[in-house]
């Protein structure tokens, strides 16, 4: 009897490594972002996205991310600039409702810290992005954090007057927590 | 006239500064209350900020200047509610150019957008994020100019009434260049 216990405490640690998160826990994940206005950064959010994400932060190379994101759901600072970027000239919501990024790879950057590689996909446009990320287990529960960031005019968000970055500036970073069981 | 200064060239340099800043600061703040969501909103948004912002230093300024040169008192013969009058509308200016700039940092920081002087200086948040706070500190900011536009309209009209009525060379006080044509 005593023998098998042993056993399978030295099997835990082996049980626990490879553990697989598959299951996000999307009211404790949010992705933001933060777009400079005239040298002011103000911060966004979408508050609604859904996730299927399976990584092992034993092997993260073999991980995967579906993340798909609900446009209309955008908090952009305030209610003006909200009915603002569903507008045609930013993301035209009422013809593109959602954003999407399909993770192709994740290769490791050293000290824990890793990048997917993947296609993000906004008003029909699919480009190459590069998110590096990093992975922290907690009691059960995986932490994943990341941020890049995109030229928003590659993807036409606020195209005609807006076009002008001297006031709403081309790049915007975009920051995601997931939390994962 | 005595041909001795009442206030000093700094002061009156401050003063005309000021009344500048004020009258570019206001009409842009209506104007761009009244435009909808644009880059040129945008812009005239954050060039109102960097002119309030500087307005807020200036006063400061100012009020050291004053506590360390005290000007000469108003010497006309009026009655004594007049005198009183000018005092409290003064006072209440200077209350208005500190609290009115305060009230818009506030504003600003409440609504989530910080103030970034001329685009290189970020200044604090002094609040966190809320957005009735921010409603009620607009309101405030709105009651707080209205103020400002009846004094400054008092101030006006009675510095054309000692001018153009009493012809008592007060308002030569604040333009020494009429100071030396009427006193030739």
């Amino acid at each position: 009897m005593k023998k098998i216990f042993v056993a399978l405490f030295l099997l835990l640690p082996v049980f626990a490594e490879s553990a697989e998160y598959t299951n996000v826990l999307l009211e404790k994940s949010n992705i933001t972002f933060v777009s400079r206005q005239m040298s002011v950064p103000v911060e966004g959010v979408f508050k609604k996205f859904s996730a299927k994400v399976r990584i092992n932060p034993a092997k993260p190379e073999a991980g995967m991310a579906q993340i798909e994101i609900d446009l209309a759901s955008i908090d952009a600072g305030s209610s003006e600039a909200n009915d603002e970027v569903k507008g045609k000239s930013w993301f035209s919501v009422t013809e593109f409702p959602k954003a999407s990024f399909v993770s192709s790879s994740v290769k490791s950057l050293g000290e824990g810290k890793f990048e997917a590689a993947g296609k993000l996909t906004i008003k029909g446009k699919a480009l190459d992005v590069h998110a590096p990320f990093a992975l922290k287990e907690d009691k059960g529960l995986l932490n994943v954090d990341g941020l890049f960031a995109i030229n928003r005019l590659d993807y036409g968000i606020g195209s005609g007057l807006w076009g002008d970055t001297s006031v709403v500036a081309n790049e915007v970073q975009i920051k995601f927590h997931l939390l994962l069981k | 006239m005595t041909g001795v200064m009442a206030y000093t060239r700094t002061a009156v340099i401050l003063h005309w500064l000021m009344a500048l800043l004020v009258f570019v600061t206001f009409p842009v703040g209506l104007v761009m209350h009244e435009m909808a969501l644009s880059p040129d909103k945008l812009r005239m948004l954050s060039y109102h900020k960097w002119l309030g912002v500087t307005v807020f230093v200036l006063v400061m300024v100012r009020l050291v200047w004053r506590a360390m040169h005290k000007p000469a008192p108003l010497d006309v013969s009026m009655p004594r509610w007049q005198h009183m009058a000018a005092e409290g509308v003064h006072v209440l200016l200077y209350v208005l150019l500190f609290a009115i700039p305060l009230s818009g940092w506030l504003m600003s920081s409440a609504k989530g957008f910080q103030t970034v002087y001329l685009g290189v200086l970020p200044l604090p948040d002094l609040l966190a994020k809320n957005k009735m706070l921010g409603d009620a500190l607009s309101e405030l900011h709105e009651a707080l100019n209205v103020t400002m536009l009846v004094l400054v309209g008092m101030h006006i009209a009675a510095s054309l009434k000692h001018q153009f009525i009493d012809h008592d060379g007060t308002l030569a006080r604040m333009l020494p260049f009429m100071n030396r044509s009427s006193s030739k």
